[in-house]
């Protein structure tokens, strides 16, 4: 196991460089014109200068491409990832800024995600081939099949247009005064654990409120995704010799199905986490622009709508070392869980 | 399993059925749409009529069934015309980027040694990224337009194949036909195209028709996004992205636009429906633990 954790680590420097020559070479795509909009952050920068091309030479964007890369990354190291337009801010500060929104949508929506996913995988396993598993099957393929933002603005429209009962945002106006008032301390920026440190629940509702639609939103396509690999494991565990054992000792149906098999099935679950944090990270996007709630993903979609090429690349290098950290966690942890993959 | 075997099952299963009579009756609409819906301008079939230039959307009519959408783009034009532009970016992305990845992993797989693992690290580096936010970055770089869309779908969606290419391309290696062309002294390229990969090529085939689905998606997420498609231009995700603004409808009337919403929102949603419904037959058709 520890080899195998060892490698992976080693391989950490090379997948970052890589990501990084990624971004960069998407930088480079751009002439060198645009990439100087990274550098230009007010209009009165660009009247000094008797012609554009001086600032291009200034800022070294004719330069060989090794030298400019090299200059990039040691920015990059530093945490300077350029201007961003549309955040009217440095993409870092744009970033952090937006950060707590994002992982409190993330998180939450992982409750429902594992949760429901694995629950409905062992019903439908369980009644393998019954009318349940059928119609669970329908609902996830359904699911599965919608794509996110027709979804998001369905929900919109029924329980924001007609009912009222789930806005956008992430408070209301009332609840805003109060988290930017100065009595309300801003711990982490998750308002609903902000909420509880400050005693004030009814941010706290109203927080949950606003996360619901969001938060269904992301979860129905990986519901689908949980679901189906939770069902298959479960299924082919359900056949196992120790599972008829247990059932010939006479254990009862409900101690076989949930003490012994659940637990034997659900360690396989834990190889897709990577891939579904992967596609959370790439739903937000969607839906925090549908819900209108200033996270990281909002910041993606606007950055690219207004051709602000230092948001939109920063975003994607932060989202990507963040994701390779997330997936490297869930790979060690995997390790040490199953001792099967420390063969590999 | 053989491929006709496979197929007798596929036809034999209804839900995957269902799946086929809709993806038949979507590609009888993108045949004939010229007929279905004719174009205003031949040359620019792609580009929907408008009906005038107000904003506001218009309910159904006799003369716009599905009625239009905000800008007076006909939404029944859309939806016909946008069927085209989901098979062609399904087909283009998947048919470009599965062959990449049939061939990158194949050299990886049957050269092995370094040139396997300088392959792999390149693979994980492109996974990295999350799928929708490496193609947003890429198409806002390149610009708006269909052609940078696919160009950007292909660039990032190589990777699955090329591991699916690899792990069977191994598995094969050292069967006994291999050897024996290469003891009867055959160059790699016939060995490779003859030999490893039409023994290779089934459930490549069979990924390949599962992405169907999610590049379009995909595709259409970038067009809601606002990088996609550009202004006019039949796309579902456009059209879409055109309801936005008008969800909540009138004061006393919130689904007063409902048709700028559900009726491309049903276009899209079922003809993903229609793959992943195929996809999922196949899955349990081929998924050995089931069997």
């Amino acid at each position: 196991m520890i080899s195998y954790i060892i490698r992976r680590f080693l391989i950490l420097p090379v997948i970052l460089l890589g990501v990084s020559l990624l971004i960069f070479s998407m930088i480079m795509m751009l002439g060198p014109y645009q990439r100087l909009s990274t550098y230009i952050t007010d209009p009165a920068q660009l009247k000094g200068a008797e012609d554009i091309d001086q600032l291009v030479t200034k800022y070294g964007l004719d330069d060989p491409w090794y030298e400019q890369y090299g200059r990039w990354i040691s920015g990059v190291a530093q945490g300077d990832f350029g201007w961003s337009e549309s955040a009217g801010a440095p993409v870092t500060r744009a970033i952090a800024d937006r950060f707590p929104a994002t992982i409190e949508l993330a998180l939450l929506s992982l409750i429902p995600v594992i949760f429901g996913g694995i629950i409905l995988g062992v019903v439908s396993a369980v009644h393998h081939n019954k009318i349940i598993d059928h119609t669970i099957r329908i609902f996830a393929v359904i699911g599965w099949s919608f794509p996110s933002f027709v979804f998001g603005l369905l929900v919109l429209m029924i329980f924001y247009g007609v009912l009222g009962w789930l806005p956008p945002g992430r408070l209301s106006n009332w609840a805003t005064e109060i988290v930017r008032s100065a009595e309300f301390v801003n711990y982490t920026g998750l308002y609903i654990l902000d909420g509880i440190l400050n005693l004030d629940f009814s941010i706290v509702l109203d927080a949950i409120r606003h996360m619901i639609a969001p938060v269904i939103t992301i979860s129905i396509l990986w519901w689908a995704f949980i679901l189906r690999i939770t069902r298959s494991n479960m299924l082919e565990t359900l056949k196992k010799d120790y599972i008829r054992t247990a059932r010939a000792k006479g254990l009862a149906d409900n101690i076989v199905v949930y003490k012994h098999a659940v637990r034997n099935a659900l360690i396989p679950v834990v190889t897709v986490a990577g891939q579904m944090v992967l596609g959370l990270a790439g739903g937000l996007v969607i839906v925090e622009s549908i819900f209108n709630i200033r996270g990281l993903g909002q910041f993606m979609a606007n950055s690219a709508q207004q051709l602000d090429y230092p948001g939109v690349l920063g975003g994607a290098l932060y989202f990507g070392f963040l994701l390779i950290l997330i997936n490297l966690f869930v790979d060690v942890s995997y390790a040490v869980i199953d001792p099967r993959i420390r063969l590999e | 399993m053989e491929w006709q075997e496979v197929l007798k099952r596929l036809l034999q299963n209804k839900i995957s059925l269902l799946g086929i009579l809709i993806i038949l009756f979507f590609i009888v609409v993108a045949v004939f749409a010229p007929w279905i819906a004719p174009p205003r301008d031949a040359d620019e079939p792609y580009l929907i009529p408008r009906g005038g230039w107000a904003i506001q959307p218009q309910p159904p009519s006799e003369e716009y069934i599905f009625g239009t959408t905000e800008g007076q783009y006909d939404i029944f034009y859309g939806i016909v015309w946008g069927t085209r532009t989901a098979f062609r970016i399904g087909l283009i992305v998947v048919g470009i980027s599965s062959s990449i990845g049939i061939i990158v992993g194949t050299i990886a797989a049957y050269y092995g040694g370094w040139i396997d693992e300088v392959i792999m690290r390149i693979t994980d580096v492109f996974m990295s990224i999350p799928f929708i936010i490496a193609t947003i970055v890429l198409v806002t770089i390149l610009g708006q337009g269909i052609t940078n869309v696919m160009i950007a779908l292909i660039t990032f969606s190589w990777m699955s194949t090329a591991r699916l290419m690899r792990s069977q391309v191994l598995s094969v290696k050292e069967d006994e036909f291999v050897q024996a062309a290469l003891a009867l002294g055959a160059n790699d390229f016939r060995i490779i195209f003859r030999h490893i990969i039409l023994n290779t090529i089934f459930p490549v085939v069979i990924q390949a028709s599962m992405r169907m689905g999610s590049m379009v998606i995909t595709a259409s997420t970038l067009s809601f996004l606002g990088v996609g498609a550009p202004e006019g231009y039949a796309d579902w995700g456009q059209m879409i992205s055109f309801a936005r603004n008008w969800i909540l409808g009138v004061e006393g009337d919130p689904l007063h636009y409902w048709y700028t919403l559900v009726i491309p929102g049903v276009a899209i949603t079922l003809f993903c429906l229609s793959w992943n419904l195929i996809g999922d037959a196949f899955r349990d058709i081929l998924d050995p633990k089931l069997n």
